[in-house]
């Protein structure tokens, strides 16, 4: 099991995935959202390549109304 | 006749900006932009309501696809995020970055407030976020109180112009700042934004006659009755006001001088004297 924090909760995971993969599990829009990962802003195009592990912190934003 | 705003490297035809906050639906947002002409306009940046998945539940699909704003704005529209949600500069500077990432666009509009009744940003903080942000290549568009030394340190800073607050955000009480504006206007060689606060159509024409570059209104839009038609009401407002800055304002008198002739007065010669 990982235990990871994902927007302030904790979360585990069974097995070790990519962030793309987490992110497709959980069903989110991949074109609406940016990332913080372990508190760096991290480019789409690496989202496949990172592995989540133990401990990893995710910071998942959206645009919404706002003035 | 041309007269854009230039920005960054933007040239803005309609200066009226408004946001997306407060609507009763999303729906009706790329409805006022389009009938509007709105050109610029503002977004927030939230952390996106992820369902977890605790040991020993199933691995299901937890989450709820939530609507993507950015699907109501047409893509000609110049997306202006905030900072809203910042408490000093450091946290203004990591929301930049994030939104900069999620937009592929490098404008900002720094909101760094810790006053929780008046919502009144903290100048000091704004500045230092706008120094680091510029160095960055942002094009930063700080929300202030409006005060000369501050729009002065802004704009040594590296602001691409300054967002002065009108009254505080939401109220609609109106150009209750107007003193302070107009010494920003007169002073600093940036544009000058007046935003929040301003609640009616004549309120954004008289700040814009007195040489503001362009008005920002979300709650008065956002809180009408017909927001469309409000949208349409401001944008036309806007634009009158700007006429009647470039036009150039008749001088204010305190005594009376008539508009029609002096002379040859039908005066004197009546059939029937009364």
């Amino acid at each position: 099991m990982i235990a990871i924090n994902i927007n302030g909760k904790k979360e585990t995971l069974d097995e070790e995935i990519s962030l793309l993969e987490f992110l497709n599990a959980k069903n989110i829009d991949l074109n609406a959202v940016v990332i913080e990962y372990n508190f760096e802003v991290i480019d789409r195009t690496s989202w496949q390549e990172i592995v989540l592990k133990a401990a990893d912190n995710l910071e998942i934003l959206h645009f919404v109304g706002g003035g | 006749m041309q007269d854009q705003l230039i920005i960054g490297d933007r040239e803005i035809t309609n200066r009226f900006f408004t946001g997306t906050g407060k609507h009763a639906s999303n729906d009706i947002i790329p409805k006022l932009i389009d009938q509007s002409g709105i050109e610029v306009i503002t977004v927030a940046l939230r952390r996106l309501e992820v369902q977890v998945k605790e040991a020993g539940q199933n691995v299901a699909d937890l989450n709820t696809l939530q609507e993507n704003i950015l699907n109501y704005i047409p893509e000609r529209c110049l997306l202006l995020p905030n900072t809203s949600g910042a408490r000093n500069a450091q946290e203004a500077v990591r929301i930049a970055r994030l939104a900069r990432a999620c937009n592929y666009s490098n404008w900002i509009k720094i909101e760094v407030i810790s006053d929780h009744k008046y919502l009144l940003p903290d100048n000091y903080e704004t500045i230092k976020a706008t120094e680091i942000l510029a160095k960055e290549g942002f094009v930063v568009l700080p929300y202030i109180s409006p005060d000369l030394m501050v729009a002065k340190a802004l704009e040594t800073a590296g602001a691409a112009a300054v967002m002065p607050l009108g009254a505080p955000i939401g109220t609609n009480q109106g150009l209750k700042m107007k003193a302070l504006i107009r010494i920003l206007i007169d002073e600093i060689n940036l544009p000058v934004i007046v935003d929040a606060g301003i609640g009616r159509p004549s309120e954004a024409a008289e700040a814009m006659e007195m040489g503001a570059a362009a008005v920002l209104a979300n709650t008065a839009v956002a809180t009408a009755r017909n927001p469309v038609m409000m949208a349409q009401a401001f944008s036309l407002a806007v634009q009158a006001g700007r006429l009647a800055y470039l036009a150039g304002l008749g001088e204010t008198k305190l005594v009376a001088e008539a508009s029609s002739p002096l002379t040859g007065f039908l005066r004197g010669c009546s059939k029937n004297p009364c």
